[in-house]
């Protein structure tokens, strides 16, 4: 057992620690609402190489692992990254295992940054991707059509809907004829590629909310220990001490459980699968209640915007559902651990 | 990062699960369940036979000098057994103590006899005014000559019928602060003034009352410094407090996962193909995972030289309130035949779920209730002021 990340992964974590320290403080995450993307914040990731670390040197990256990308992930959502880093990070690694001159292509623009390519996680509903993460800044969307996966340009037709967690989020025209006439990705087996995309996306995003419901747990601790009431700091309240213990407890296990998920993806992967959707559906419900905890122990003030509990609490929804409730996660862990049910 | 166990604690683990095999038994099981008592001679000596009694100790003290990331897969695969090991446990913790606070005359005395599983300590700590506040005690010990005269009632004193010393927290001195009028000692429990009455618990486990009445006791058997009690107390609670139920959650899981199997609903589908069935079943597998990772941590903490705070406390609280959740969780989804009884022959996995629900109640409670651990957690841990 070595529970300490490498000294090469802690300088990762310390560089991008001070980056988003930098342009992502919590001014700039609410300057960037409600669009949700920081276009300074998202150039800084691209020269630090956030998505070529991402991609195999095959493939023309740097080849991190998945634990590297993991750490990173933390710091994304400890300072609530206005950024489809992860997005595209999965987006990108998505492509690289595809291989073939569509994908290898798209690759090299969007590691160029002369594109920006998502994946929509579901299947379109009457002619329409819907909710597709990143889809109000990308250039280009994946989508399942049939057996294919096929790529599609984003047009000014997307629709971009107000959302909760403030996330770049659209709606895009994906109906027949557009589909028909997409750039194919993968000729067939488009449903396990998603699926394996799926693994990437739920195992960072587990990381991000675990690095969110620290910061949380943080927050609301500061917090306790300098607001009084009845004559003493409210921290001294067991009401109050109580659920953030429950909350750093929970927080330190959504994180230790995250780093093992994407520790597994190059060292137990058979496990890796079942792990990333452990990793997520625990950090998801962990997030959502270190958030509650936090922003509810701030009292009137936590539910005024200009605290800043409440950012993590709308993103914590916003990160999660957009992708996968918490139960639907669990009941991935199941077909992972014992096979898919028979029924459906 | 490394979240496997080196190859030599995966070999330690084969070796214990070999001795399983030949050591324990459904019936062994079925004994110590129905007495209720956590402990058995036959399986002792045959820890003492293969030199498991006390295998993190150092060798030249009769253990196998085993490191804590070792100790965390002999522990894991014991829990899983339920083997009867609560009075070793409780043996080895207060010869720990004597270890490292005891005098020349108590580690020749005690030592070699608890490593050749010769003898059983038990715990005389709470009482029925102190529990949680247990620097509260108010059992007596005043001082006659050379001897100590015993006067109270400890609570949930565990094997004391077949104890052979009591480690006793006693007051000393009522004229100080109540932290700082304590004394430890190790009373023989036979002799006369000492009553042993059964208490019997919602998970089966038999403890007692011990009433002491003028019970007297060598200053010779007192450990630690006179008054000096509280922080003998905290070398003994040090250890107790890094427990975790991380294997108990797999026992949970392992019988879910065959009772999933094994059985059908009204139309004959496995319950397996049963989404409630399988949601109940991951959130196990999920909690079983991070309550191994908290429990894990502490060990590599220890190993790494580093001080445990919260993560003791993290782990064991963790990992009680998720074996409470999960067997409540358990017995809802079975479904009527939950209702069966542990050791009833009718019940699906020798009725372990149903068992589960009542062992659980215990597991937050005891060793510091869930309380306890989240004050630890909120001041030591994140720096939250005291509760008043």
């Amino acid at each position: 057992m070595e529970f300490r990340p490498s000294d090469e992964q802690l300088q990762l974590v310390s560089t991008f620690a001070a980056l988003y320290g930098k342009e992502s403080t919590p001014e700039r995450v609410r300057a960037a609402e409600p669009l949700g993307f920081d276009q300074q914040l998202w150039s800084q990731l691209l020269d630090m190489g956030a998505l070529s670390m991402a991609i195999d040197e095959e493939h023309g990256g740097w080849g991190a692992t998945a634990l590297d990308l993991g750490l990173v992930a933390e710091q994304h959502g400890r300072a609530l990254g206005s950024a489809p880093l992860i997005e595209s990070q999965v987006a990108c690694r998505l492509l690289a295992r595809a291989g073939g001159p569509v994908a290898t292509g798209l690759l090299e623009a969007v590691l160029a940054g002369e594109r920006m390519v998502t994946l929509s996680p579901r299947p379109p509903k009457a002619g329409w991707a819907l909710l597709v993460p990143a889809g109000a800044v990308a250039t280009d969307m994946m989508i399942r059509h049939g057996d294919t996966l096929v790529v599609v340009p984003i047009g000014d037709d997307r629709v971009i809907p107000e959302n909760v967690g403030s996330l770049p989020l659209a709606d895009v025209p994906a109906g027949e004829p557009v589909l028909d006439d997409a750039d194919v990705i993968l000729a067939g087996s488009a449903p396990e590629a998603i699926d394996l995309a799926l693994d990437d996306w739920l195992g960072l995003t587990a990381g991000a909310l675990a690095g969110m419901a620290e910061r949380a747990v943080e927050i609301g601790v500061a917090y306790a220990n300098e607001r009084e009431a009845f004559g003493q700091k409210i921290g001294a309240f067991q009401g109050v001490g109580h659920p953030l213990a429950d909350m750093a407890t929970a927080s330190a296990g959504a994180t230790l459980l995250a780093r093992e998920a994407a520790w597994a993806v190059a060292e137990e992967p058979s496990r890796s699968a079942q792990l990333a959707a452990m990793a997520f559906a625990f950090a998801a419900e962990t997030a959502r209640d270190a958030t509650d905890v936090a922003l509810h122990i701030h009292g009137g003030y936590g539910f005024m915007l200009e605290y800043d509990i409440q950012l993590y609490y709308r993103r914590s929804r916003a990160w999660t559902n957009v992708l996968m409730s918490p139960a639907k996660a669990v009941r991935r862990v199941a077909d992972k651990r014992y096979g898919p049910r028979k029924a459906s | 990062m490394d979240f496997r166990l080196r190859e030599s604690s995966e070999a330690r683990r084969a070796e214990v699960r070999a001795f399983l095999e030949e050591h324990m038994s459904l019936a062994l099981e079925e004994r110590v369940y129905r007495t209720g008592v956590s402990h058995d001679a036959d399986f002792t000596q045959a820890l003492v036979d293969r030199g498991w009694i006390a295998p993190s100790w150092p060798v030249e003290f009769g253990g196998q000098g085993l490191d804590p990331e070792e100790m965390v897969a002999v522990g894991e695969e014991l829990r899983l057994a339920d083997a009867p090991m609560y009075g070793i446990g409780t043996t080895n913790m207060v010869s720990a103590v004597i270890l490292a606070v005891g005098t020349d005359a108590q580690k020749t005395e005690i030592v070699p006899k608890a490593l050749a599983g010769e003898i059983v300590i038990v715990l005389g700590f709470s009482e029925p005014e102190a529990g949680s506040d247990l620097a509260a005690a108010v059992t007596r010990a005043e001082r006659d000559g050379d001897e100590w005269v015993i006067n109270g009632q400890k609570m949930f004193t565990t094997n004391a019928q077949i104890g052979d010393y009591a480690f006793l927290l006693a007051r000393t001195n009522t004229e100080v602060a109540k932290h700082k009028g304590l004394t430890m000692f190790l009373v023989p429990l036979d002799q006369p003034g000492v009553e042993i009455q059964a208490v019997f618990t919602l998970s089966g486990e038999r403890t007692n009352i011990v009433f002491y009445n003028d019970v007297r006791v060598s200053d010779a058997w007192r450990v630690g410094e006179v008054d000096g009690g509280w922080r003998t107390m905290t070398v003994a609670l040090t250890n107790e407090h890094a427990a975790g139920f991380a294997a108990v959650i797999d026992r949970l899981l392992v019988a879910a996962e065959s009772w999933a199997r094994e059985s059908t609903d009204d139309d004959g589908v496995s319950r397996m193909e049963d989404e409630t069935v399988r949601e109940a079943l991951g959130r196990t597998v999920i909690d079983l995972e991070v309550s191994r990772l908290l429990q894990r941590r502490v060990a590599w903490m220890a190993e790494a030289g580093e001080t445990v705070i919260a993560e003791g406390p993290m782990s064991k609280l963790f990992s009680s309130e998720a074996l409470k959740d999960r067997a409540q969780d358990m017995v809802e989804v079975v479904g009527p035949d939950a209702l069966r009884s542990y050791f009833d022959p009718s019940a699906p996995s020798h009725g372990v779920i149903e068992h589960m629900l009542r062992f659980s109640l215990g597991t937050t409670i005891y060793a510091g209730t869930s309380e306890i651990h989240r004050n630890m957690i909120a001041q030591r841990g994140l720096g939250l002021p005291r509760s008043g």
